[in-house]
């Protein structure tokens, strides 16, 4: 344990440095820029931010269209991955449609949903829900494929009605490897709804990075890129100790 | 389907296969496959590699379905896997489900039966101290070792309640104390339940051991080359009938009859 801390410790080492000396050359020859900002300065943006409602505000508007297109294009990946994989000729049915429209960039549909739409929660909410669907489709549909054929087997000559054999066999058996799909997309999602607030939704972080650039107000933005980055850490970070507690080493098949 | 009702009775052998072959595309790995298992007896099956012993053995579950002739289970003709008849694998890690413990193993197949939940614990326990892992309930596939997840497997097959059990080399992966601690607990097991048994080995010792009958496959393609009985004596011990005068005869018959198609 406290290993690891020291371990973590080290690892900050150099990024502690890079800023110590980001701060000493602003401090000594002075940063005339727009694009850049003493990490002092940056540092009292954030302090400021986060005093401030309408920060807090933008940040529930940002995670909340994150999570709601997480969860709207998750279930329904997963839902279609789960047919997919237990029915191939589905899968092959559906192949074209699916190669066709899951390499369009989800940013490319901005304009479309705008007209659709509009601004707001359902616009962001719809484009994380796509990018979100085909990974997790596809990782899904793996899993499900990848299921032991022995276990397939074993529900065959125990005469498992389909339902019972989904739900005491492929379900579980997917389960490790669809957590790992989530945490992929909640990356994903993230990534996607800030993408959107920064191209055209007038709301959440991504619209108040841009607003702060277009503002030339350099710290202001440094301070919402780095709000951002603690989040999608932290997002990670809780997955990934959901993970350890929910599928521990030892009822890891070997 | 009437007159094989009929001859429905005691004497009517629990498993039949009546001119059974097995193609796989243009192989054929059985060919002419006739053979009966008589309630309640112990039929050992060996042969060289790809003779097609597992084929054989998935014939009789119902997971393969027979190219050309009949398979038949309690004188119906069998058009897929059936409830009374459970399979012993011998990839015990792969054929449990790692996240589900001892207990929760077992119990799958009383769901399977639709056991209603409340009768469920007593008939787990009674089924794991019968396989010796009473104390183990609650540990998980990999907390086990190869031998302890062969006995689970082997209790949720009991838990099937079935009438013939199928094992296919279930303990080729095992060391030698072990798995002789396992015959003889099979050997128990089958008696004690009077389930008929079908057991693959490449072990000849193992099957003249085990055996009432020792079912020798000649291969390419897969047909029933010879049959021995086994005359020796029951209760087995793993000394005395190792060295009983029989056994060591059997074994020069079964391994010179082995021996003709080894390269
Ligand atoms: N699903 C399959 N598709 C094609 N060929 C198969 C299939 N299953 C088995 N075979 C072939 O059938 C033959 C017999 O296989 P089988 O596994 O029954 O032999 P075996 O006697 O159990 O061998 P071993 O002692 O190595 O376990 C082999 O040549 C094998 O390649
Ligand atoms: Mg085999």
């Amino acid at each position: 344990m406290t290993a690891g801390v020291v371990g973590r410790a080290r690892g900050l080492i150099l990024p502690l440095a890079l800023v110590v000396l980001w701060q000493a050359l602003a401090s000594i020859r002075g940063i005339e820029s727009d694009t850049l900002a003493a990490p002092v300065q940056i540092v009292g943006a954030l302090g400021d931010a986060l005093v401030n409602a309408e920060f807090w505000i933008a940040t529930r508007d940002t995670v909340l269209s994150a999570a709601l297109g997480l969860a709207l294009g998750g279930v329904l990946g997963a839902m279609t991955g789960l047919v997919f994989g237990l029915v191939p000729p589905v899968s092959r049915l559906m192949r074209v449609p699916v190669e066709v429209l899951r390499p369009v960039p989800a940013i490319a549909l901005v304009p479309i949903a705008i007209l659709i739409f509009g601004f707001g929660y359902a616009l962001e909410v719809a484009i994380v829900a796509f990018a979100v669907f085909f990974p997790v489709l596809i990782l899904i549909e793996a899993a499900v494929r990848g299921v032991e054929p022995r276990l397939t087997e074993v529900a065959r000559l125990l005469r498992l009605s389909p339902g019972a054999r989904i739900a005491k066999i492929v379900v579980p058996a997917v389960l490790p490897r669809a957590f790992v799909a989530l945490r992929l997309a909640a990356g994903l999602a993230l990534v996607v709804a800030i993408t959107v607030e920064i191209a055209a939704n007038p709301m959440g972080l991504g619209a108040r990075m841009i607003l702060a650039a277009q503002s030339l107000r350099a710290p202001d933005m440094f301070a919402t890129l780095i709000w951002v980055a603690v989040l999608g850490w932290a997002i990670n970070a809780g997955l990934v100790r959901a993970q350890a507690a929910l599928f521990p080493d030892a009822q890891r098949p070997r | 389907m009437t007159t094989v009702q009929a001859a429905r009775g005691p004497e009517t052998p629990i498993m039949a296969i009546a001119g059974a072959s097995v193609s796989f595309g243009a192989a054929r790995v059985l060919d002419g496959i006739d053979l009966e298992l008589r309630r309640g007896e112990f039929v050992c099956v060996v042969g060289p590699s790809g003779s097609g012993k597992t084929t054989l053995l998935r014939l009789l579950s119902g997971l393969q379905p027979a190219t050309t002739g009949t398979v038949f289970h309690q004188g119906t003709v069998q058009n897929g896997p059936a409830r009374g008849v459970a399979i012993v694998f011998q990839d015990y890690a792969h054929a449990l489900l790692p996240w589900r413990t001892a207990a929760g193993n077992v119990s799958l197949a009383l769901e399977a039966a639709g056991l209603p939940r409340a009768q469920r614990a007593d008939r787990i326990a009674a089924l794991l101290a019968t396989v010796g892992l009473a104390a183990h309930a609650d540990h998980f596939p990999a907390q086990m070792s190869g031998g302890m997840q062969q006995r689970l497997q082997i209790a949720r097959c009991l838990a099937q309640d079935p009438d013939v059990l199928l094992m296919d080399e279930p303990f080729g992966a095992l060391d030698a104390m072990t798995r002789q601690k396992l015959q003889d607990e099979i050997l128990r097991i089958v008696a004690a339940s009077g389930v008929t048994a079908f057991f693959v080995t490449h072990d000849l010792e193992e099957a003249i051991y085990l055996g009432d009958r020792v079912v020798a496959l000649e291969p390419n393609p897969g047909r029933v080359g010879a049959i021995f009985d086994v005359p020796l004596p029951r209760p087995r011990t793993q000394l005395s009938t190792r060295e009983h005068p029989e056994f060591l005869r059997l074994r020069r018959d079964l391994f010179d009859f082995i021996q003709q198609f080894e390269p």
